[in-house]
């Protein structure tokens, strides 16, 4: 069986022709080419494939392609505005939030959706909002304070490169 | 990374399309809300449906209510709206305690309570919150609504009385005065529960004139602890009467050793998360009721 | 703790942005799953569900059929090609598809290629094999039993599962200690078998290109060159006709060091079809067959006098190899560095024992930010000085103090033959347990005690060997482990370095241009880093072991100075005086007495690149290569205290606090070493709580999801608190030692310790990890064994 669905990811729409069982994440990465969104795990538990599904973050590895039909999606590639980049880019370079990378894209998406939903997020917050999503390599410190550091600064200018957001380390 | 096999896929527009299409498809389909549970086993092939009936579009599921003093809880419901809905939290704090540890906040953003009930793991942490509190299960089909205790709701472990062409489409729970609790041990953030238990007591004349003890990932028949409950209604809510009915609790159960501990841990976590759960409950209902504050 | 902005880009050392994040952030890098090439096919791999069987025949005409595949390979195809059996790391053979037995549940049998990869998942339902169950060997300890079911009968004359004796230290010495000791404390551990679990699994896209005869492998490799080599042993390919590109890779930690079947099932796939050929493990994959670590089972004894002062060391061990001995380490290690297991402690005589064995379990053993089992080594001492502390009623803190190496003994040669290059470790102890406040801490313990609360407090103090290291006492498969480094400076003054080893995420992007940029006062930004692709690259062993910065870090110094000398002869050119009137500050040569009359690194770039009348026998341009031959290993180290609080009726464990102070020698970007530092503690709660890979009687994996292996997250995890001393590396050109491992090495040891004591009111001296709630709950029972670990 194949159908023909519509998705809209990060304000374009897209058509494509797929079978009924294509996960959410091979649709953003193999069908439209959007691969910040990885995935680390069969089982949602490692949290690297969160991406939005109408405003609300999930893990799109358990979700099918099909059940995005007709609705928004917001992946990594969609938080950098024409007005620069998101305060949770800004805050993870600021604050070391990431190393080899792998578990940023999911982190930055749902701590874009903390901060739209709770403006000061203690580090109890933070922590919980993250709890679903592994790090391997940050021991979740810098990802704790790269969010505040965002949640700090939402009111201030959107830098257009990260060379011009200061570096931020704890002394 | 692992790919389900291929299916027939239906997106259901009401819950009368469901059930056309669950007749129509018959015993080899299987009804999708959240697929937290359906598309990891999907996943691993372990279940291989021939259709999937989608009821993610099915809004009239998805709403919190209260209808004729009835906690009206539809299949639908995401946990998260669970556990950040006031009107639940108002009358059973037990649910959003039970939430709290529920998977992680992202799963739960997706996952649904009927799903987590039809999915009857043993494990499942709502099945004791349910069977605590003494719910019931509306369950739909074509020949009409039947309406089941979530304490008769469940078969044996991954079985329900949902049968081929019915759907569940809303959990009821009665509104009483009532104070409610759910503890659990995990041996992680977001783990299945090792053991964990739910309770909800009324006080009456400084006696228990209601007791429910929910079990999860401890072999209690139909998640509950029906002989602790017993032993309870109609005495006093003292410490002593409290540890004495995590020690039944503890007799009747039935867990088996796996990854998460040994039986005889398990089964002295039953004694104590029992006795611990009834007294965060009490001191709930003492909070309520200062007036006539139980021990 | 206060935040400090620090916008500018130091000229060299200090904190700095990473350069790699722009990407990152967003969603920019290239993972190996994200490289897709026109016409690329997909594999994947079937496995087998038996620890151990024989093979009685493989039936691949249903998947052949199927519509979208355009190649079944087995075992019989890859012996057809001499490609059966691949070589390990540790002189041993791996069957790349199984052909006589499977020997582990998880082991390679069929590799399909197919145009999609949800078609190459439904091909291998297809496959039909026959097997004859054996049966299995799980428990090591069951291993050498008389009647042990023969692994490993595809090796000639063997008849037992016997892999090694390896023993380190002076026996007789020892045991003469040990026989006039005044205290004597024995203890059996477990250091359970884990696994490093990067998010991202591993994987290859694998192209031969028919008409050039060129291998393009895009991998998950730690070590580019290295597999460069050994697919130019395994498949008889000229090695000039391989490229090996390791992209972005999403974590390594030593999961990323050898080569998996998967890779050479898709080179051959790719081979066999004239495509591109992509293989990405799953997860379960990636859990159940790829590298683990540790899985040491040990006996250890500690001797000491009655006021406390430590004599002795004498351990047995006995090590888990699984089916194919797959281990990674130098040659001559077969136990890795076991062999510091005297730790951080002045004693008279140690001596130790280990033996390999084979099981019916996945390969490996060396992995997971272990420093060749030095992880192992600390958590071995730490734990026997806590017990020696515990029998002597002695506070576990001052008894380490009082036996830790004092400064003026470095360089210092251990009883096992290690020579420690500098340290200071009484003032990192002191500094930890101020900051934890200890004192306090203890009384805080105490009134909880009296309260029947238990909280404990965990110390530990490691001394880490990393840097691997001199050629002549270590290579890997017979390549020696010097790193190359090339450095070419650009007219302008911008320059390029090219290195051997590979990021997993540690910043080389970052540090490594500002290691160039201390040396020759360019600024970082000006200064690319090359790396993870042999074309474009010089030969080195690669990044594992914390060995990049004391090897490639060594070498990206040297040739920065080696430019710099060139850079200086330029100079005199242009500044027509003779070079030893020279003098160098941080991006400047000058004439001595006369500070004005000077060039700028950039001036004298454009000015070699000119027409420029150079010295006789002096070629232009400003660029040098270096080979770096480490004279000797590097030996960082620290002291960690944990605080725990314990539910001993539930068995549940709150790690409260973490303090942590490394010394690392010199750091370059201090805000990346405690990243690196941050991450290798949260591996250490993960080890010591949650992380285990367990099996059933019949080797059937009972960790193969996340859901079963367990890691910790963001809520198992404190708030970090660190702290640094800085004792260069006397022989490392910039003084550093390394960090990637440290905190790994040296914070189980810290998380057991604190749970053990806070389990003392129960009369607990010893617990195993994980030191799961049931585990917690069963050693206050009275059973600190994990012996359903081992499945008895």
């Amino acid at each position: 069986m194949i159908m023909e669905v519509t998705v809209t990811v990060n304000g374009h729409a897209y058509t494509r022709t797929i079978e009924p069982r294509l996960l959410l994440t091979h649709f953003l990465r193999d069908e439209l080419g959007l691969t910040g969104t990885h995935w680390g795990c069969d089982t949602s538990n490692c949290g690297t494939c969160v991406v939005w599904l109408d405003d609300v973050p999930v893990k799109s590895c358990t979700v099918l392609a099909v059940m995005a039909d007709g609705r928004q999606v917001r992946t990594v590639e969609g938080l950098e505005g024409a007005d620069g980049l998101d305060p949770v880019q800004q805050g993870f370079v600021a604050c070391h939030g990431l190393q080899c990378g792998f578990c940023t894209p999911g982190m930055l998406m749902t701590a874009r959706w903390l901060i739209d939903h709770n403006p000061a997020p203690s580090e109890g917050d933070i922590r919980e909002a993250i709890s679903g999503q592994l790090c391997r390599c940050t021991g979740y410190e810098n990802i704790v304070r790269s969010v505040r550091w965002a949640a700090e600064h939402e009111a201030g200018v959107r830098e257009h490169t990260v060379e011009e957001a200061g570096t931020e380390v704890q002394a | 990374m692992q790919v389900p096999a291929q299916f027939r896929y239906e997106k259901a527009s009401s819950v009368e399309h469901a059930l056309t299409l669950l007749d129509r498809f018959g015993a080899e389909s299987r009804v999708v809300a959240g697929g937290h549970s359906l598309i990891p086993m999907m996943k691993l092939r372990l279940a291989q449906p021939e259709a999937l009936i989608d009821i993610n579009d099915l809004d009239e599921l998805a709403t919190i209510s209260v209808e004729q003093s009835t906690l009206c809880i539809g299949a639908l419901v995401r946990h998260t709206d669970l556990l950040s809905s006031a009107l639940v939290g108002e009358h059973f704090p037990i649910f959003a305690d039970a939430e709290r540890v529920i998977a992680d906040p992202v799963v739960r953003n997706r996952g649904t309570v009927g799903g987590s009930l039809c999915q009857a793991d043993p494990s499942e942490d709502l099945s004791a919150a349910f069977a605590a509190v003494r719910g019931e299960a509306v369950i739909q089909s074509a020949d009409g609504v039947r309406t089941v205790p979530v304490r008769e709701f469940f078969v044996g472990p991954y079985q329900t009385v949902v049968e081929p062409g019915e759907l569940l489409v809303q959990l009821r729970v009665p509104i009483r005065s009532s104070a409610s609790a759910y503890l659990k041990v995990e041996r992680r953030a977001g783990d299945w529960a090792v053991a964990a238990a739910g309770a909800e007591l009324r006080l009456a004349d400084g006696v228990l004139a209601e007791t429910g003890i929910g079990l999860t990932a401890l072999g209690a028949p139909n998640f509950h602890a029906s002989e602790a409950e017993d032993f309870l209604t109609g005495g006093p809510a003292t410490d002593e009467r409290f540890a004495e009915a995590g020690r039944i609790a503890a007799r009747h159960c039935n867990p088996i050793a796996d990854q998460r501990g040994p039986e005889a841990y398990k089964r002295h976590l039953a004694a104590t998360l029992v006795d611990r759960v009834l007294r965060v409950a009490r001191t709930r209902w003492n909070g309520l009721h200062p007036e006539e504050e139980a021990r | 703790m206060t935040a400090v902005e620090q916008p500018e880009t130091p000229l060299g050392h200090g904190n700095m942005r990473r350069k790699e994040d722009a990407r990152f952030i967003r969603g920019r890098g290239t993972y190996v799953d994200d490289v897709t090439l026109p016409g690329m096919l997909h594999g994947a791999v079937l496995r087998s569900p038996y620890a151990h069987a024989r093979i009685v025949s493989i039936d691949t005409s249903a998947a052949q059929a199927h519509p979208k595949v355009r190649a079944v390979i087995t075992g019989e195809t890859l012996a057809g090609l001499n490609l059966a059996w691949m070589p390990t790391l540790s002189h041993d053979v791996q069957a790349v598809l199984a052909t006589d037995k499977v020997r582990f549940q998880g082991q390679e049998v069929a590799f399909v290629v197919a145009e999609d990869r949800y078609s190459a998942r439904d091909a291998l339902e297809l496959i039909d094999v026959d097997y004859e169950a054996l049966p299995p060997v799980i428990d090591a300890r069951q291993a050498l039993a008389e009647d042990a079911p023969v692994i490993r009968d595809d090796l000639e004359g063997r008849t037992d599962n016997h892999i090694f004796d390896w023993e380190s230290g002076d026996a007789a010495a020892t045991d003469d200690v040990f026989a006039s000791a005044e205290v004597v404390a024995a203890q059996d551990m477990l250091y359970p078998r884990v696994h490093p679990a990067p998010l991202e699994t591993c994987g290859a896209v694998a192209d031969m290109d028919a008409v050039t005869g060129k291998l393009t492998v895009w991998t998950t490799t730690q070590a580019p060159h290295a597999h460069r080599t050994i697919y130019a042993l395994v498949a008889g390919l000229p090695e000039h006709k391989i490229r090996i590109i390791s992209p972005d890779i999403g974590g390594g930690f030593g999961n990323k060091v050898g080569i998996y079947p998967g890779y050479v099932c898709a080179v051959v796939g790719s081979i066999v079809t004239g495509k591109p050929v992509k293989w990405v493990e799953d997860r379960s994959e990636n859990l159940m067959s790829t590298s683990f670590a540790r899985d040491y089972h040990m006996h250890g004894e500690i001797a000491a006098t009655k006021d406390g002062r430590i004599l002795g060391l004498r351990v047995n061990v006995l090590a888990d190899h699984g089916a194919f001995n797959g281990t990674a380490q130098p040659t001559k290690f077969p136990a890795g560095f076991f062999g510091v297991f005297t730790g951080s402690y002045d004693l008279e005589a140690a001596h130790c024992s280990v033996t390999g064995v084979y099981t019916n379990k996945a390969p490996g053993g060396v992995a997971y930010a272990c420093s060749f089992r030095i992880t192992e080594a600390v958590y071995l001492v730490e734990r026997l000085v806590d017990v020696l502390a515990f029998d002597l009623g002695m506070d576990p803190a001052e008894l380490r103090m009082k036996n830790l190496l004092r400064p003026e003994q470095f360089p210092y040669r251990s009883k096992t033959g290690w020579e420690y290059d500098s340290g200071d470790y009484p003032t990192a102890l002191r500094a930890a347990l101020d900051l934890a406040d200890y004192p306090a801490l203890r009384a805080e313990q105490a009134l909880k005690r009296e309260r029947g609360e238990q909280m404990g407090i965990g110390v530990a103090f490691f001394t880490e060997a990393v840097g691997a290291g001199p050629r002549k006492h270590m290579d890997i498969l017979g390549l020696g482990m010097a790193d190359g480094a090339e450095l070419r400076v650009h007219p302008t003054g911008k320059a390029v370095l090219r290195l051997s080893c590979q990021t997993q995420g540690q910043g080389h992007e970052t540090t490594f241009a500002q290691i160039v940029g201390e040396e020759l006062g360019i600024s970082p930004d000006d200064i690319d880093v090359v790396h993870g692709d042999t074309d474009q690259t010089p030969f080195g062993l690669g990044t594992y072991g914390s060995r990049s910065t004391p090897v490639s870090g060594a070498a990206a110094a040297v040739v920065a100075r080696k430019v710099r000398e060139r850079a200086r002869i330029v100079a005199s050119a242009m500044l027509e005086v003779s070079a030893d009137d020279l003098e160098w500050e941080k991006g400047r040569w000058f004439v001595r007495g006369d500070v004005e009359a000077g060039r700028t690194i950039q001036e004298i770039a454009l000015a070699a690149h000119s027409d420029l009348e150079l010295p006789e026998g002096v070629e232009g341009h400003l660029d040098a290569t270096c080979v770096y031959n480490p004279p000797n290993l590097t030996y960082p180290f620290g002291a960690y205290v944990c605080v725990v609080d314990v539910d001993a009726d539930t068995g549940q464990v709150t790690v409260r606090r973490f303090v942590a102070v490394d010394d690392c020698g010199v750091r370059i970007n201090p805000m990346i070493v405690e990243g690196q530092v941050h991450g290798g503690l949260a591996d250490g709660v993960g080890m010591a709580l949650m992380q285990v890979m367990a099996f059933d009687e019949d080797g059937n994996h009972l960790g193969g999801s996340f859901m079963d292996y367990l890691l910790p997250t963001s809520m198992e995890c404190p708030s970090w608190e660190l702290g640094e001393t800085v004792t260069p590396s006397p022989h490392h050109p910039i003084g550093a030692k390394g960090i990637g491992e440290s905190a790994t090495v040296g914070s189980p040891a810290a998380v057991v310790n604190a749970v053990v004591d806070a389990l003392r009111p129960f009369g607990v001296r010893h617990a195993d990890m994980p030191l799961t709630p049931a585990a917690v709950w069963s050693a206050a029972q009275g059973t600190p064994l994990r012996t359903d670990l081992a499945i008895t």
